[in-house]
């Protein structure tokens, strides 16, 4: 009864897939281009500049967008605030198609892509913070997808299995906690080996701690933000139990990622006083930093407050996007507007068409997963078979 | 800038402050393999003619440029290494007083691309090169990142097999006790091959000769923790492209906090987040306990004060009940003698008559 009808498209050739078709085909042929002429036929990377937004995007923003995993887990499994549960099926379905999506995109970047096990199972190089990444990514991915198979079980009625996985949850959970943590400090711990290269206004040693930090307030904005996108387009797959809950849930994570940017604002003023980098404030980049800090992360932090306060969900939403916004801002700052700062501005990096074609290409390949997986299996309405089974 | 301890990073994580200092290296310096080679380069003899970019282009084998080695003019452009070319010469200050200065890998002591190498496809050779393996490579190139000298290059127009580019101090040519390409085609001496501490005094010998035709500073005797290639000038070192705010520290120590860090969270966090929700399931039982005494207290009172109103009824019951039995027994009594007093008038009104 609760589970709503699966009444989908009726045909194939509606808007959304027309679009997605469409990208999904030019993204197709710069494919074929990447692994026939090479990365450098394709990108705009060049021996100054290794690494454009195939990392600074797919993989910096992508990892910390998809934090809402282990935030919406956490809050529900480990600080028990079960109001959080009809949450944590969307999170951890959104968490494990980013980090699917973060390790395909990298075959793209990658010089030679098979040969991404190498470092852990060949030769591993453990001094390099870029080992630590990949292991943790690799690991998360496995937990992530270990954490999203009930939802597969209960759809394809396996019953058994699912009970033991579920059994697994807190393990999992904590398990997935820690490979956060440490990867999403990691990504910002990169960095910390070239202070020469990156302006001193992001460049700290504090840097894995932002990131971290910052992961937060991005993951719970995310929940925030594509429950809002869900709710609109897949309203017809989502029970009583999820609406009912859901803003609640909107109140919880504004709550909490008010409290977390207000944190992470004082921290990162801290940073500043630590390497007493004031007077790097009256520059150009200086600007560029007062505009993320103070637009992207003390505005948000104020609207969620007073959203919370008044109830006002719509002025949540409009943190939450700001939320987003403000981290794919910072991601860029430290990976490419701010990274290589002191080179001349004809050697500076800006993406090609076919780059940032690629990138849309794999959102892309993410949003008609997610909706191929969420039309079918039990993400936003519990299985009648297992409801209040938790 | 410069002053940044793992502790940062520690109390940074919310880790606790107990671990001993031991995590950056505990003081220790590696200074170098004993024994191992590195060049000298001195600006003031560099004359710009590209004889060692000759060599080198030669002894690697690598490909023929568009423009001939002998052409000068190519000095006139600010260039860097890259896939195809080991080293280059770049011509700065004015053009009357020119001064050279060439650049290729410095095969740091305590290399940045081999410490950001996933794979360990760099290592630094006790002979003092900075050596790299292609077959283990994958290509990330996180090691140009790191690189504080952008000396490591890319094969971008290779589909499959692209390899990182960058000189290796000739260390084939080494091993069998030949001279570096680049070395060996300098006809200035603006080169010197040797043991890197004999370089060290000499580089000082010269500086002490000739105080006015030096700056009283061997670039890469310290900088980035050490070089094996090093660097004499005329002039400002930062004049002749070569950045002198780079430091002392060697690359791993940069990141050796944050490598620090991760066994203490590995460790901790389960503790602390197992504690957490002890903690709250804990919190939730207690209240659950609690709510069901309340309940089950309610229910108490609410069934005594049920009990007492119950055998209050049945006792007011029980003396109506009685008080109605005796009424009818009294009746019965009544009813029972009545007849027999009936008898007793007739029996005596018989008499009578």
């Amino acid at each position: 009864m609760s589970t709503p009808a699966n009444n989908g498209p009726k045909s194939a050739f509606n808007t959304f897939n027309l679009v997605a078709g469409a990208i999904i085909l030019v993204g197709l042929v710069i494919t074929v281009i990447r692994f026939t002429q090479g990365i450098g036929s394709v990108t705009n990377l060049d021996n100054n500049n290794p690494w454009g937004i195939w990392i600074g995007f797919d993989l910096l923003c992508g990892v910390a967008l998809a934090a809402g995993g282990y935030t919406t887990s956490a809050a529900c499994y480990i600080f028990g605030l079960k109001r959080f549960h009809s949450a944590v099926r969307p999170a951890i379905l959104t968490a494990f198609l980013g980090y699917a999506l973060v390790v395909f995109a990298l075959q793209y970047d990658l010089g030679r892509p098979w040969r991404l096990p190498y470092p852990i199972f060949y030769q591993q190089g453990t001094t390099s913070l870029l080992f630590e990444v990949g292991l943790c990514v690799m690991l998360y991915l496995t937990v992530l997808f270990i954490e999203f198979t009930p939802a597969m079980f209960e759809w394809l009625g396996w019953k058994k299995i699912r009970k033991v996985v579920v059994k697994l949850t807190l393990a999992l959970t904590i398990f997935g906690v820690v490979l956060s943590t440490l990867h999403q400090s990691s990504l910002g711990a990169l960095y910390t080996i070239a202070p020469s290269k990156l302006h001193p206004l992001w460049y700290s040693p504090y840097m894995p701690l932002y990131f971290f930090v910052s992961s937060i307030a991005a993951g719970m904005s995310m929940v925030i933000f594509e429950g809002t996108l869900s709710h609109k387009k897949m309203h017809r797959m989502m029970d009583e139990e999820y609406l009912k809950h859901h803003d609640g849930v909107v109140l919880g994570f504004g709550k909490a990622a008010s409290l977390v940017l207000f944190g992470y604002f004082f921290v990162k003023m801290i940073g500043v006083a630590y390497d007493n980098n004031w007077h790097y404030l009256v520059s150009g980049y200086g600007l560029l930093f007062l505009t993320e800090m103070l637009g992207f992360v003390a505005l948000p932090c104020f609207l969620y407050a007073v959203g919370v306060r008044d109830k006002n969900l719509g002025l949540i939403k409009k943190a939450a996007i700001i939320t987003v916004l403000g981290i794919v801002f910072n991601r860029f700052n430290v990976s490419l507007i701010a990274f290589n700062y002191h080179l001349p501005s004809s050697e500076r990096y800006f993406p090609s068409m076919m780059e940032i074609g690629i990138s849309v290409f794999v959102v892309t390949i993410g949003v008609v997963v997610f909706r191929f997986i969420t039309t079918r299996m039990p993400i936003f309405f519990e299985h009648p078979d297992y409801k209040g089974d938790h | 800038m410069l002053r940044r301890t793992f502790l940062g990073v520690l109390g940074a994580t919310c880790v606790g402050a107990a671990l001993p200092t031991g995590a950056e290296a505990g003081g220790k310096e590696f200074k170098g393999y004993p024994g191992s080679k590195g060049v000298l380069f001195d600006a003031t003899r560099c004359i710009g003619c590209r004889k060692c970019e000759a060599a080198c282009n030669k002894v690697n084998n690598l490909p023929k440029p568009e423009k001939s080695f002998d052409d000068l003019s190519v000095l006139d452009t600010k260039r860097r290494t890259d896939a195809k070319t080991h080293t280059v010469v770049n011509k700065y200050g004015s053009p009357k007083n020119p001064v050279f200065r060439k650049s290729q890998c410095n095969h740091c002591l305590e290399p940045a691309c081999a410490s950001a190498c996933f794979v360990k496809a760099f290592k630094k050779l006790p002979n003092g090169a900075v050596v790299y393996d292609e077959s283990v490579c994958v290509g990330c190139r996180y090691c140009m990142v790191a690189c504080p000298f952008e000396i490591p290059t890319y094969e971008y127009d290779e589909p499959l097999t692209p390899r990182v580019m960058k000189c290796d101090m000739c260390a084939p040519r080494q091993a069998q006790g030949k001279l570096p390409g680049c070395v060996e085609g300098c006809p200035k001496e603006a080169l010197v091959f040797g043991e890197r501490d004999e370089l060290i005094k000499i580089a000082r010998q010269r500086i002490n000769r000739n105080p006015d035709r030096y700056i009283d500073h061997l670039y890469g005797e310290d900088e980035m923790g050490g070089t094996s290639w090093m660097y004499l000038s005329g002039v400002p070192f930062n004049e002749i492209g070569m950045r002198e705010d780079l430091g002392t520290k060697s690359a791993p120590e940069l990141t050796a906090g944050a490598l620090a860090a991760v066994p203490m969270v590995a460790g901790l966090w389960p503790v602390l987040l197992g504690g957490i929700y002890a903690v709250t399931q804990r919190n939730s039982k207690v209240a659950d306990e609690e709510r069901k005494d309340a309940v089950d207290n309610a229910i108490a009172r609410a069934s005594a004060e049920a009990e007492k109103t119950l055998s209050e009824a049945l006792e007011k019951a029980d003396v109506a009940n009685k008080r109605q039995i005796e009424v009818e027994v009294k009746k019965a009594v009544e009813e029972a003698l009545a007849p027999k007093e009936e008898e007793q008038d007739e029996n005596s009104e018989k008499e009578e008559s």
